[in-house]
């Protein structure tokens, strides 16, 4: 009978790597595990067909944009002011909706 | 079951209880963690005895959860034993089949959770009395499943199930099913076991890493169940779940010799359970409360002179197949007693069929009866249990089939009113 060969993944929780890789079913884990790993599926940037663009000169940095992303892809930088991460916005366009001054604005990608 | 003998020291107490009251006890002495609860006839009573040892403080540091259905149920015991906790759930019949859809991801996610079913006929028309069709409709789901045929066995069967299920190579949910009112509802003496030896018997409670192949931390997020796309590995979890099925049945026979040197009561190799079978030419199998009534019926035919012995299966998943094959091949005639249905079946009902199955390609020759009968709680006494012997022994010896038979299966007790 072949031994069971997974490894305990509470044993040594902080010396896990990142990726594990299986050559067959007797090295697999009983259950599939995932960590989150930045753009683990890919830069979903690629996705956008609108996306939004911050009018420095009316945003107040009041935070609302920041708050509302589903992606998290608002930064706000050291001057305190709020930055689009493209490589991962969807271009939902949440924030252009949710924003108090109408600062954002929706460009179709082609049109940039 | 045998006996314990006298010589076992350790305190123990001996209660005239329940069954459901023996299956209440049975959580409580394996420490459960996390209790989630919803009432169903004739569960009902299980978790009433547990909601009141946890109202009077008997169950220190035990959450007990109420939830507005079995679904709900079943995917708070998931919640909790994700997050690393020894969990007990219990239900019966529709509120089994309203689980149904956790019942899948409990053994998916590898949770080591124990469910008692006390079984019951699934509705229309409406019963709620003993029938296994419900606990057998969770065959393929990846739980093990063991029928408990004593008050005794319902109380040792819990804690039996807690060391098997959370064995690091095994970590596969487990169901304890026995009759609804035949065992549920009936007092009988129950040895409850002293909490220090139960606590020796059985594995530590989880700390907060939880079990060794899942853990929620909030310091290190972590994702499961998520999508495996076709050219991933999702074969390959399926078949570790069957794999882990297939080491399970000498876990499970390790552990029940171990407690039977640690507590002193035996429950054959594990898996079943042989009665009178050295010397017998026909013998019949059954399991739950119906198996424990045939010892008596054996033991009468016996001393009519009939060479006649029997079989309790303890064990529906993982299926004893050696086991089996070995019993078949001892006896010419063998019954199989189904107190439960498989509509269509081509082979009678649901054990049967796996009886037969197999049978196919191993060599034995035995000729096999099965015998469909006592569902939704109808009385199978022990005079009937004698005629079954006695329609085995004469299927031995001139070769006829009983004369009524239905597709190949004997639908024994059926009622005719003149």
């Amino acid at each position: 009978m072949n031994k069971v060969k997974w490894k305990n993944i509470c044993e040594d929780k902080d010396k896990r790597p990142e990726v594990q890789e299986y050559k067959n079913w007797k090295d697999l884990p009983p259950i599939p595990i995932s960590f989150p790993i930045k753009g683990s599926i890919g830069t979903t940037g690629d996705w956008r067909t609108f996306k939004p663009v911050i009018d420095r000169d009316t945003c107040t940095k009041c935070g609302i944009c920041w708050m509302y992303c589903p992606e998290g892809t608002i930064i706000r930088n050291k001057e305190g002011e709020f930055e689009v991460d493209y490589v991962y916005c969807k271009g939902c366009g949440i924030c252009a909706k949710e924003c108090p001054t109408k600062s954002i604005e929706m460009v179709r990608e082609s049109e940039v | 079951m045998v006996e314990a003998k006298e010589d076992f020291t350790q305190e123990r107490e001996t209660k005239i209880i329940k069954g459901n009251v023996a299956a209440a006890y049975g959580a409580k002495s394996a420490r459960v963690q996390v209790i989630s609860a919803y009432p169903i006839t004739p569960q009902t009573t299980v978790v009433e005895k547990l909601s009141e040892f946890a109202d009077n403080g008997e169950m220190p540091g035990t959450q007990y959860l109420k939830f507005e259905s079995e679904h709900s149920v079943m995917a708070a015991t998931i919640g909790a034993s994700t997050a690393g906790t020894r969990t007990f759930t219990a239900t019966s019949g529709q509120g089994l089949f309203y689980m149904y859809e956790m019942v899948h991801w409990a053994a998916g996610a590898r949770l080591p959770i124990v469910t008692t079913i006390a079984s019951r006929g699934p509705a229309p028309p409406w019963n709620i009395w003993a029938d296994f069709t419900d606990i057998i409709s969770c065959r393929d789901t990846g739980w093990m499943i063991s029928f408990a045929s004593s008050h005794q066995e319902i109380y040792d069967d819990i804690l039996m199930s807690y060391k098997i299920s959370e064995d690091h190579e095994i970590l596969l949910p487990k169901f304890v099913a026995y009759g609804g009112f035949t065992l549920s509802h009936t007092s009988k003496p129950v040895t409850l076991e002293d909490q220090d030896a139960v606590d020796d018997f059985l594995p530590p409670l989880p700390d907060e890493r939880g079990w060794p192949h899942i853990f929620l931390d909030p310091e290190r997020p972590m994702m499961h169940g998520n999508l495996i796309m076709p050219s991933g590995f999702y074969n390959e979890f399926r078949l570790k779940i069957h794999y882990a099925h297939t080491i399970a049945k000498q876990k499970i026979k390790d552990v029940t010799t171990e407690f039977e040197k640690k507590f002193g009561r035996s429950y054959g190799n594990g898996l079943i359970e042989e009665y009178k079978m050295k010397d017998a030419e026909v013998a019949i199998l059954n399991y739950g409360e119906l198996a424990m009534q045939m010892e008596e019926a054996v033991d009468d035919l016996r001393n009519e002179g009939y060479k006649v012995g029997c079989v309790k299966l303890r064990y529906l998943r993982p299926f004893p197949v050696e086991d089996i094959i070995h019993i078949a091949n001892k006896v010419k005639v063998l019954g199989v007693a189904d107190r439960a249905t498989a509509f269509g079946s081509p082979t009678g009902g649901p054990v049967s069929s796996e009886v037969k199955a197999v049978l196919y390609g191993s060599g034995a020759s035995t000729k096999i009866l099965p015998i469909v009968m006592g569902l939704g709680g109808r009385e199978v006494g022990l005079e009937q249990q004698k005629n079954q012997l006695k329609v085995l022994t004469k299927l031995n010896e001139t070769g006829e089939f009983p004369k009524d038979m239905i597709e190949g299966t004997f639908w024994d007790g059926l009622l005719e009113l003149d």
